[in-house]
């Protein structure tokens, strides 16, 4: 059972109480762009075995978006983050550096 | 004008907890800067509360504030009061970014009271309801089985209970089975 702070209400809301986003930090190609630009943005997800970054919602809860950061092989979660952003927060990409020196994803590290 | 009446009319079931449709409760929905003050006077002046911090329930009887999300109040007023506080709300918060609306008739209320109220509850909601958890005073929403619903407690061995309106015969439903006679778990 996947088990994720939401950041804005505080609760540590279990999965059933929780909606799914998909992959965070999606940057949206839209009209103007190339059609590879476009494809890309469309279909072409990480799948990473490891660490991870997540959009979930709070769906039967205070209903808002938020990040989540975990690690796909264990399970483990690193923590959650405000939807307000366009990147993981520094401390964050620090603590899970700590659990997984090297890891890396898409453009971060 | 026809008489308004709740979901299931006071509809009662005693299990192992006395569970209790509650009938007709106004309820305002209001989102806006929950840090302004200007919203947090006309909260006061509707409901006679405070500002409630994060998950905060500041109820007293048919009256209170509830914490429901960081840009969203629950404002609960008496069931014939209710357009005029929303009038007066809006007036107050004229000059504001800022919405309320009566959302009364969409909602049903229960109440779950008794020494198993805990347990009846428990069963239904993926929450943590310990003592040391959930007090009086704290709000949580979640869901109820397959339905969402928030819930806080008027005393210690009190919830009160809102959910749609279009759910309140699930919901009701749920609350029988949660409450059947000889289900005790015994866990809090």
């Amino acid at each position: 059972m996947l088990i994720l702070n939401c950041p804005y209400c505080g609760v540590d809301a279990e999965e059933s109480e929780l909606s799914a986003g998909g992959e965070a930090h999606l940057k949206r190609f839209g009209p103007g762009s190339s059609e590879d630009e476009f494809h890309d943005y469309l279909f072409m997800r990480e799948n990473p075995k490891g660490v991870h970054f997540e959009r979930w919602r709070h769906s039967n809860g205070c209903g808002k978006w938020f990040h989540a950061a975990r690690c796909t092989q264990t399970l483990e979660v690193f923590g959650t983050y405000s939807a307000q952003t366009t990147e993981p927060p520094k401390e964050l990409k620090d603590a899970i550096t700590a659990k997984r020196p090297g890891w890396t994803w898409r453009e971060y590290e | 004008m026809s008489e308004p009446i709740s979901a299931l009319n006071h509809a009662r079931y005693d299990g192992i907890a006395k569970v209790r449709e509650c009938g007709l409760q106004g309820m305002i929905t209001l989102r806006g800067d929950l840090s302004d003050k200007v919203l947090a006077k006309a909260v006061k002046d509707a409901t006679g509360q405070k500002m409630p911090g994060q998950r905060e329930a500041l109820v007293d009887g048919e009256s209170g504030v509830c914490w429901m999300s960081t840009d969203e109040l629950l404002v609960l007023v008496p069931y014939a009061e209710v357009e005029a506080k929303l009038a007066a709300l809006t007036n107050a918060l004229s000059g504001t970014h800022a919405l309320a609306v009566n959302v009364s008739d969409a909602r049903a209320v229960f109440s779950i009271s008794g020494s198993n109220a805990r347990e009846v509850l428990g069963k239904l909601a993926p929450v943590e309801l310990s003592v040391e958890a959930f007090q009086p005073g704290q709000i949580r929403r979640s869901r109820l089985a397959q339905v969402a619903g928030a819930f806080w407690m008027d005393d210690a061995e009190t919830f009160r209970v809102v959910c749609f309106r279009s759910a309140a015969d699930y919901v009701f439903k749920l609350l029988k089975a949660a409450a059947q006679p000889g289900s005790e778990v015994g866990v809090y």
